[in-house]
């Protein structure tokens, strides 16, 4: 039952093969079964078990004119705040946060009928790249139970991957839907800045946070992507163009697309069997018709001290809410307002929460601003006409997601920039705003899934999900199980 | 040693609250007085994940204001953090505009008693007002209501050109009076909507470098303006004069006390690490919004005031003091509209009897009960003498307290004046005759009796008999 | 650059992180190292390049002065550390 697609899951919800009460279930006990995937904060089975009855019934009543998503399961990323549901994101300091609200995108998907399964764990605060900085715990790679599966929606990819969730919400700042995607052989989508809501998604870095999908194809992530997206007056930087029907566009032939290949995001960094991974599924564009083309982005590298100034600048101040006045966590015991603040803020953040709010401070603060901050703004708008220059040449950017596969959990704990390089190429598409993907795209050496990250100009999700989907039909890497999970 | 002569150096920054339904980054009502909290929605009380959306009319009324003052309204300005940690302050950054506000340059012209003094506006930018704090009634705690929280606000920044706490408080009423005018706030200082801080310093005439300022909060009157400006003028001086130095600080007004005392709570760490706030893009108006607002622009008080001049014959001193609030000037000219009374009467009235009386209620001229068609008609009755203008006086008060008309007042109390000069000969002929030695001492050739004579006629008809003819019935008796 | 620990005690004050000494070591050490990467940026020439602060170009959406939001006190306080009479509570503070 878990292996099928959502398509198919529509189908059989409409014949009666299976109830959504009987497929919610299902997940339920894969869950139950695989706890020590730790892959959920929150598991929400009584929900999840009304809304299915109440999809169930939807559906005998009046199937034809239901979202085909309706009675379908899905997990949510613990960032997204959902009405009467620990809404942690991933840190002690909202322990006992019980959102009074719903995110635009959880009513959304609520609305299409999707029965939520739970909230999945996550690096705290969206901030890490191996969803070891979770308060709750890190989540384990079902492709070796050794490794991590990348974050910081590791709960998310870890979910789908084991398939405990058909689907699962996620959110990519600098790279933490496409690398977890690539880390645990899924699909991964973060479309263009702007495309989905930001209401109700707990925010680390504003100008750089998207909301996508993550999820076993690129069919599967387009029909959530779909109910997900569109304009949302609650946020000023949402956006009033027209989304397309990303499914329709699935099927059209790639021939004649030009794919650029930067030489920066096939040098030396990149592991051996990865490079070798990312040649061959690029010979397979190739052969289906797909034209490439050398392209250059001069400044790319500088992605990762450009956005370890920017995103700590803007968390720094994201995260000032968090004072222990009005919900969150709050000190025992404190001698006064400061010491109030200063302590419940010390216990409530883990490390690299503060380490980033202190970078953020620092390059903010008097005296530095211009040199960081400035500097970086700069260099930001280098790095996005890099891209617009690339795409004169070519309709899609191609190439690893990752420099390397799943690392050992602990691996990189004491080296922060170690962990940093994990987004070296994922994190200057934040930067530019652009929509990014990443698909399964073979396995290194170790038997550990490698993905292929494609790019796209801005608001062109269509090309991009267009080209994966048409790799997807012709290989069979996203159709792959992790041992002990069928 | 010579004593040396001081200069005042004066900068005012003026918080005003602006008259929108709702806040400025959502959609939370503003009004002012409800029970705590009740109007702090998920965006005023910063839950996570929430973001700021900006009302279109806060902008409008921003707008309004640097088309009053012919500043540089900047077309495209920018929203930006200012981080720091208040209780009051719920996301731990205000909204503020800080590089390129939405009001740039500007003027604003005062009278001084050195004649007119040009005030440089440096800009007037957007932001958020912060909540509340209750220090009492909560023991060993502070209370917070965040109510106010996000409403806005349009900050206006002088430059440091006043010389004098008089002229800062001219230059404060001036702005009072403008945005009364233009209708962006309801400037009510009691309630908040209307603040001030001043930056005050003190350096050697002649000089030309500004001495350290120190920024007074919290000024809330404008009396205590001037007050608190004068006492940290000497503050200051005597500071320097006993040899120590003056420290750039936050200092609170005590009106209580009447004396400034300085905030060292705040004091520390102040590195505001603005930065643009990422949840908002530029804010870019087009060419017809501001056109829009051009067009919506009402008079304003100067050309108000040189029209009354002009238009009605007041003296300056007059018209200025009818403009200072918008009703007032209303007021007026509804009842010259609506009377044959010269507009110098009218200006009289409404400055004397109908301002006095508003004083004694403690009222302000928009609850004043007397509407001005009465007003009008009791100035009508002195036009054409049916009462003295000393009578009028007295069926003012009855006007005031009652529901009754100025003609069934008149009637019903009899307050019609004596104009039938039959009648007045009579009485004058009487008075002549029962006083024969004041009529005596008038022919000896003292003319001062004959004030006496018309005093008697007076009081013989309550007052009623018209002045002009008495004088005339006299004199032919007399002379 | 180095960053010392009172750099640290500096911006941790600024933040309202509390720390000790043992902490401050640590953080400077780290940031000292974070900030190296950061310098990186020093190798382009960005001079004359406008700044960058959203990845779109688009104005500010401006809404109505309507009141859309009602009361919801009672939920929101539900979650507060401390809350009386409709008060968010928080120390005394002393002005």
């Amino acid at each position: 039952m878990q292996e099928k697609t959502l398509s198919e899951h529509a189908k059989s919800l409409r014949s009666g093969e299976y109830s959504s009460l009987e497929l919610t279930q299902h997940y339920l006990d894969r869950i139950e079964a695989h706890q020590s995937l730790n892959a959920f904060i929150s598991v929400t089975a009584e929900n999840a078990l009304a809304q299915a009855k109440r999809a169930d019934e939807a559906l005998q009543n009046n199937a034809e004119n239901l979202n085909r998503l309706t009675g379908i399961p899905l997990a949510q990323k613990d960032i997204f705040c959902t009405q009467g549901v620990l809404t942690s994101c991933g840190s002690k300091m909202l322990e006992n946060f019980i959102s009074p609200y719903d995110a635009t995108i959880v009513e959304r998907l609520n609305q299409s009928g999707m029965v939520m399964l739970g909230k999945t764990n996550m690096d705290e605060f969206a901030m890490g790249s191996s969803n070891e900085t979770s308060y709750y715990g890190p989540v384990r790679n079902p492709w070796n139970t050794e490794t991590v599966p990348g974050g910081s929606s590791g709960g998310s990819a870890s979910a789908v991957a084991a398939r405990l969730a058909p689907v699962a919400t996620a959110s990519d700042t600098g790279g933490s839907i496409r690398q977890p995607a690539a880390f645990c052989g899924l699909t991964g989508i973060k479309p263009s800045y702007g495309r989905v809501s930001r209401y109700g998604m707990i925010a680390f870095a504003s100008s750089l946070d998207q909301a996508g999908v993550l999820s076993r194809s690129i069919e599967d992530g387009a029909m959530v992507l779909q109910a997900m997206s569109g304009f949302d007056d609650r946020d000023s930087t949402s956006l009033q163009a027209q989304v397309p029907d990303y499914t329709s566009e699935l099927s059209q032939s790639i021939k004649g697309k030009t794919i650029g290949l930067p030489k920066e995001f096939f040098g030396d960094g990149v592991a051996a069997d990865t490079a070798d991974k990312i040649q061959q599924a690029i010979r397979q564009l190739e052969s289906m018709g797909a034209k490439t083309i050398e392209v250059e982005l001069p400044n790319s590298a500088l992605g990762i001290p450009c956005y370890y100034v920017l995103a700590p600048a803007e968390a720094s101040s994201n995260l000032s809410r968090f004072d222990g006045v009005r919900f969150g966590h709050r000190a025992k015991e404190y001698v006064d307002l400061n010491d109030m603040y200063e302590q419940s803020r010390a216990e409530g953040f883990g490390d690299e929460v503060q380490r980033r709010i202190m970078i953020g401070a620092y390059v903010l603060s008097s005296g530095y601003y211009d040199a960081y901050y400035i500097k970086a703004q700069r260099l930001r708008r280098m790095i996005a006409e890099d891209f617009s220059k690339a795409f004169e040449k070519c309709d899609l950017i191609a190439g690893p997601t990752t420099p390397s596969t799943a690392f050992v959990l602990g691996e990189n704990n004491d080296d922060p920039i170690a962990m940093y390089l994990n987004d070296i190429f994922t994190n200057s598409v934040n930067l530019a705003g652009l929509p990014g993907l990443s698909v399964p795209a073979g396995f290194d050496q170790k038997g550990l899934p490698v993905g292929l990250h494609l790019i796209g100009k801005y608001l062109d999700e269509s090309t991009i999900l267009n080209v994966a989907h048409q790799y997807q039909m012709e290989t069979d890497w996203h159709l792959q199980i992790p041992g002990g999970f069928a | 040693m010579a004593t040396t002569t001081w200069e005042v150096v004066i900068g005012l920054e003026v918080h005003v609250q602006l008259q929108t339904k709702s806040k400025i980054f959502a959609g939370a009502s503003t009004a002012y007085g409800a029970e705590p909290n009740t109007q702090a929605c998920d965006v005023s009380i910063a839950l996570p994940g929430v973001l700021p959306v900006m009302n279109k009319e806060a902008a409008r009324l921003a707008v309004k204001f640097g088309l009053s003052i012919g500043a540089l309204v900047n077309q495209r300005s920018i929203f930006a953090r200012k981080n720091y940690f208040y209780p009051d302050l719920p996301k731990g950054y205000q909204i503020s505009q800080f590089e390129l506000p939405i009001v740039g340059k500007g003027e604003l012209e005062i009278e001084t008693d050195k004649g007119t003094k040009v005030i440089g506006i440096t800009r007037a930018h957007l932001e958020e007002d912060a909540g509340k704090s209750v220090h009492e009634g909560f023991n060993h705690s502070t209370g917070i209501d965040l109510n106010r929280a996000g409403t806005p606000l349009l900050e206006i920044v002088s430059e440091p050109d006043m010389r004098s706490a008089s002229e800062a408080v001219t230059y404060l009423r001036k702005l009072h009076t403008l945005v009364r005018y233009l209708d962006i706030s309801d400037g009510n200082m009691q309630e908040g909507s209307f603040r001030c801080d001043a930056n005050v310093s003190v350096r050697p005439k002649g000089q030309e470098e500004f001495g350290t300022r120190a920024e007074i909060k919290n000024i809330n009157s404008f009396r205590f303006v001037e007050k608190a400006i004068n006492y940290e003028v000497d503050r200051q001086i005597d500071l320097i004069e006993d040899g120590s130095e003056v420290v750039q600080e936050t200092r609170l007004y005590d009106s209580e006390k009447d004396e400034t005392r300085s905030m060292r709570s705040k004091e520390e760490a102040h590195d505001y690490r603005y930065f643009p706030d990422p949840d908002l893009p530029a804010m870019v108006l087009e060419d017809s919004f501001i056109e829009s607002v051009r067009r919506s622009l009402p008079e304003l008080p100067e050309k108000r005031k040189d029209r009354f001049i002009q238009e009605f014959s007041l003296s300056p001193t007059d018209a200025d003091k009818l403009i200072t609030e918008k009703e007032t000037a209303n007021y007026f000219e509804a009842v010259c509209e609506k009377t044959m009374a010269e507009p110098k009467i009218a200006a009289n009235w409404v400055l004397g009897e109908l301002t006095a009386a508003l004083n004694q209620e403690n009222l302000s001229i928009i609850d004043c009960p007397m509407e001005s068609s009465k007003l009008a008609s009791l100035l009508d009755r002195i036009a054409d003498n049916t009462i003295s203008g000393k009578i009028a006086k007295e069926a003012f008060s009855l006007l005031w307290s009652g529901t009754d008309s100025v003609d069934k007042i008149i009637e019903d109390k009899g307050l019609k004046q004596i104009t039938d000069t039959g009648e007045i000969e009579k009485i004058v002929d009487t008075i002549l005759q029962t006083n024969s030695a004041q009529v005596d001492q008038y022919k000896g050739g003292n003319p001062k009796v004959f004030g006496f004579f018309v005093g008697q006629v007076m009081k013989q008809t309550g007052g009623k008999a018209n002045p002009k003819q008495v004088n005339e019935i006299l004199r032919n008796k007399l002379d | 650059m180095s960053i010392t620990p009172d750099d640290i005690n500096h911006i941790a004050r600024l933040a309202r992180l509390k720390t000790d000494d043992e902490k401050s070591e640590f953080y400077a050490t780290q940031l000292t190292r974070i900030m190296d990467l950061v310098e990186q940026m020093n190798q382009v020439d960005t001079d004359g390049i406008e700044p960058m602060s959203h990845p779109q170009d688009a104005a500010l959406r401006l809404r109505e002065d309507v009141v859309t939001r009602v009361n919801q006190r009672e939920e929101y306080q539900a979650i507060a550390p401390d809350a009386e009479r409709g008060f968010y509570l928080v120390p005394k503070v002393i002005e």
